[in-house]
């Protein structure tokens, strides 16, 4: 099993231009049986929103992919913690740090 | 490659650009807090980050003067990294891209900076634990 972060940096986590990397190439790399986790910042943090409209989002946690928001981009653009739609994980970005140090494949589209 | 963990970044974006520059710096700032040994390997317009002729201005508009404006110069930030990585016991090596240089007439860096080549980036890559490439995308 290998261990994939997917850090994804836009709006609009099933957009079509993003959304192949995020959604696509995460829930198929789960379902292979690898341990992907999606890592959003800057932008990327707005679908991730309660109630805003991002079907990808349940794809993602339907497959068993971990999604994670960064908190300094949350606070940057008003975003609380408890808006975020559930499931999403607040974290620091020192998480994709221990990730490379650990190991995992990241890679930021 | 040692037990100490060594990581390697690929930059792309110019300064006052992208928020992905603001992004990578704050990594950089992660791992260098960690006592990390860190590579930096900076193409395209990612060499202007260290040009060391990047100066704060006024805003005329807002009526503020230089001071008051306290502009945010990536070159200043990335020479705080070189002394945080050295002063939590790691290192920062960070190399432009030659002809990248070159092409923007960026020759003047910041102390510690290196000119190298795309070969480079290989070789640090293959020093290193692991390596993130960040793209140019918004």
């Amino acid at each position: 099993m290998t261990n994939y972060l997917l850090i994804e940096s836009r709006d609009g986590i099933d957009a079509r231009d993003s959304g192949g990397f995020c959604c696509e190439l995460a829930t198929v790399l789960s379902r292979r049986g690898d341990r992907v986790a999606v890592f959003a910042v800057q932008n990327g943090v707005l679908s991730l929103r309660a109630g805003a409209h991002a079907p990808g989002l349940t794809k993602l946690m339907f497959a068993g992919v971990s999604v994670q928001a960064d908190l300094f981009s949350l606070r940057e653009r008003g975003i609380p913690v408890d808006g975020l739609a559930h499931g999403v994980v607040p974290s620091e970005l020192g998480t994709v740090i221990d990730c490379l140090a650990d190991g995992w494949r990241v890679i930021w589209h | 490659m040692t037990g100490k963990t060594t990581l390697t970044f690929a930059l792309m974006d110019a300064p006052f650009e992208s928020a992905r520059s603001t992004t990578a710096l704050r990594l950089l700032d992660i791992a260098a807090a960690r006592g990390f040994d860190i590579s930096v390997f900076a193409y395209e317009g990612a060499v202007m980050q260290t040009f060391a002729l990047q100066r704060p201005h006024a805003n005329t508009v807002h009526g503020r003067s230089a001071e008051e404006e306290n502009h945010f110069l990536p070159k200043d930030a990335i020479a705080a990294l070189f002394d945080a990585a050295k002063r939590h016991g790691g290192s920062l090596d960070w190399v432009n891209c030659g002809l990248c240089v070159d092409e923007r007439g960026a020759g003047e860096a910041i102390a510690g900076v290196r000119r190298g080549t795309p070969a480079d980036f290989w070789k640090m890559a293959e020093a290193s634990h692991n390596t993130l490439v960040i793209p140019t995308r918004d």
